[in-house]
């Protein structure tokens, strides 16, 4: 377990809803993220789990409720590089002219401001995200012609090479063989102890999470369960959701 | 044999033709990748409206079509971004609604004595010194914008909702990818014509795409078929007595297809 430190809240929602058109997908959610946790974030297709997401990343604004993120209001939130995001795979044109280092770069982009050009030590920062990632070897490749599993790499090094202090992952790993899949997992845990990365991650994989999460959240539609993962599993009321929502475990 | 650089206005053509080259490919990049291409063809036409009233007015019509394309450049990122009209709808109104325009004034002023044709497919006789001038002044900021933004046109390029979360300021970069469009575009209209302009935007780009190398690779590649194409293109419509518009395009059709055919036998 990571030294969690439950007095350092970085990220809280405060009674969030949100709706699309008519449809409210998110009501009545808060909670608390603090330094260091692994948030693993589970819920049936359509529950408002990627809304969730996007609502705690800025993306979506809700109609309701406070979102505070490192104790600021998140509208007037300034500090974007201590974010990392990695969104859904497959979101990108396979057929985008860029290498994994120009991809990588992009990391570096938000934190350089306006008219800054990156230089040898922004170089150094890609190389060590790529080192970090296992995909120095890479790097002159172009990012359409990677597998789904190294591509998924390279956006957690873009994400790395920020120096974020939370990063978000929306269903990294649909897609991704079985193999890959461990492999990405074992990274994220490596990345979550070593650095004391704070994760939030939204995921299907009930089993991989309940093994390295610190906390877990169900979400549809309301957050039906936020806490230890092992506790959750251990509830009738795990089964009761679970039945119903075709999450593997 | 014709010496073809004692002729002034072809040498006003190649100065003109060449800035042209180089811009065109690289605001080319951005919306071939961003699926935004038709954009260019609905400002050519935008820029025709502009042509039109400049010559109703009797004001330089470059001028004025760089004013009306840089104005609905604006207005058509304000309709897509309000998601009250679909993107390529507002395309289809702007363009439709000012070649619309563009008949009006012209049947209005019961034609003008300049031809029009000129305008339509382009030409190197109408490009005037003042062009020239023009084209060199707004090219420059085209490319000295995109050289400063490179790193925010990139990310949010390739991936908006990410650039964003980093803190890139997405609204403003999209915006500034739209008129550096209209200012290109409008520019490109006495050399190669309203009809022609989205070819000169869009094929070396997609033929330098077909090579599959990185993003300032790429950007370099299609830079050079640009520039070749066009200074070819005029030497040929030249000594050929063709239209140059017509014969840059074909040109870099026939470059699209070698590097297609060439990426299917890697």
């Amino acid at each position: 377990m990571p030294n969690l430190d439950h007095k350092n809240t970085i990220l809280e929602l405060q009674d969030i809803s949100f709706s699309y058109a008519t449809d409210e997908v998110i009501k009545d959610v808060s909670l608390s993220i603090h330094k260091g946790d692994y948030v693993g974030l589970i819920g049936p297709n359509g529950g408002g789990k990627s809304t969730l997401l996007k609502i705690m990343l800025g993306l979506l604004r809700p109609q309701k409720g406070i979102v505070k993120i490192f104790n600021q209001d998140i509208n007037h939130f300034k500090d974007w590089q201590k974010i990392g995001y990695v969104a859904q795979r497959n979101f990108f044109d396979a057929s985008f002219p860029a290498t994994v280092e120009e991809v990588v770069m992009m990391g570096r982009y938000g934190k350089l401001g306006f008219f800054h050009f990156p230089n040898k030590i922004d170089q150094k920062k890609v190389h060590q995200a790529l080192q970090q990632v296992e995909m120095t070897e890479f790097k002159n490749r172009s990012i359409g012609d990677l597998s789904g599993g190294q591509q998924q790499r390279v956006f957690i090094a873009r994400a790395l090479v920020t120096e974020p202090e939370m990063i978000f992952l929306d269903e990294p790993t649909a897609g991704v063989d079985a193999k890959t899949q461990k492999q990405f997992y074992a990274l994220l845990e490596k990345l979550n102890k070593q650095l004391n990365l704070t994760l939030i991650f939204i995921s299907h994989e009930l089993d991989i999470l309940a093994h390295q999460a610190t906390e877990l959240g169900y979400i549809n539609r309301t957050l039906d369960y936020f806490g230890d993962p092992k506790e959750f599993l251990k509830g009738e009321y795990f089964h009761e959701l679970i039945g119903k929502s075709g999450i593997h475990h | 044999m014709l010496d073809i650089f004692n002729y002034s206005f072809i040498i006003r053509g190649f100065e003109a033709g060449i800035i042209i080259a180089i811009i065109a490919p690289i605001i080319g990049m951005f919306l071939v990748l961003r699926r935004y291409s038709l954009i260019a063809d609905t400002l050519s036409h935008v820029s025709l409206a502009g042509v039109a009233i400049g010559l109703l007015l009797g004001i330089n019509p470059l001028i004025t079509a760089v004013i009306a394309s840089v104005i609905s450049s604006a207005a058509i990122e304000r309709l897509r971004i309000s998601k009250k009209v679909y993107g390529e709808s507002a395309l289809a109104i702007f363009l439709s609604g000012s070649l619309a325009l563009a008949i009006l004034i012209i049947s209005f002023a019961h034609g003008f004595n300049v031809d029009l044709f000129n305008y339509l497919f382009g030409s190197i006789v109408t490009v005037q010194q003042s062009d020239v001038f023009i084209i060199l002044a707004l090219g420059l900021i085209v490319l000295i914008s995109v050289i400063l933004f490179y790193k925010e046109l990139i990310f949010v390029t390739f991936d908006e909702e990410s650039a964003r979360v980093s803190g890139i300021p997405t609204k403003f970069i999209n915006i500034m990818i739209i008129i550096l469009s209209a200012f290109t575009v409008a520019l490109s209209i006495p050399i190669i014509g309203v009809l022609l302009i989205s070819a000169l935007v869009v094929i070396p780009v997609v033929s330098a795409l077909q090579f599959k190398k990185g993003f300032v690779e790429s950007i370099f590649i299609a830079e050079g078929i640009s520039i070749f194409s066009v200074i070819v293109g005029i030497f040929i419509s030249f000594y050929l007595n063709l239209s140059p518009g017509g014969t840059i395009v074909i040109l870099m059709i026939i470059i699209f297809v070698c590097s297609f055919i060439l990426r299917d036998n890697k």
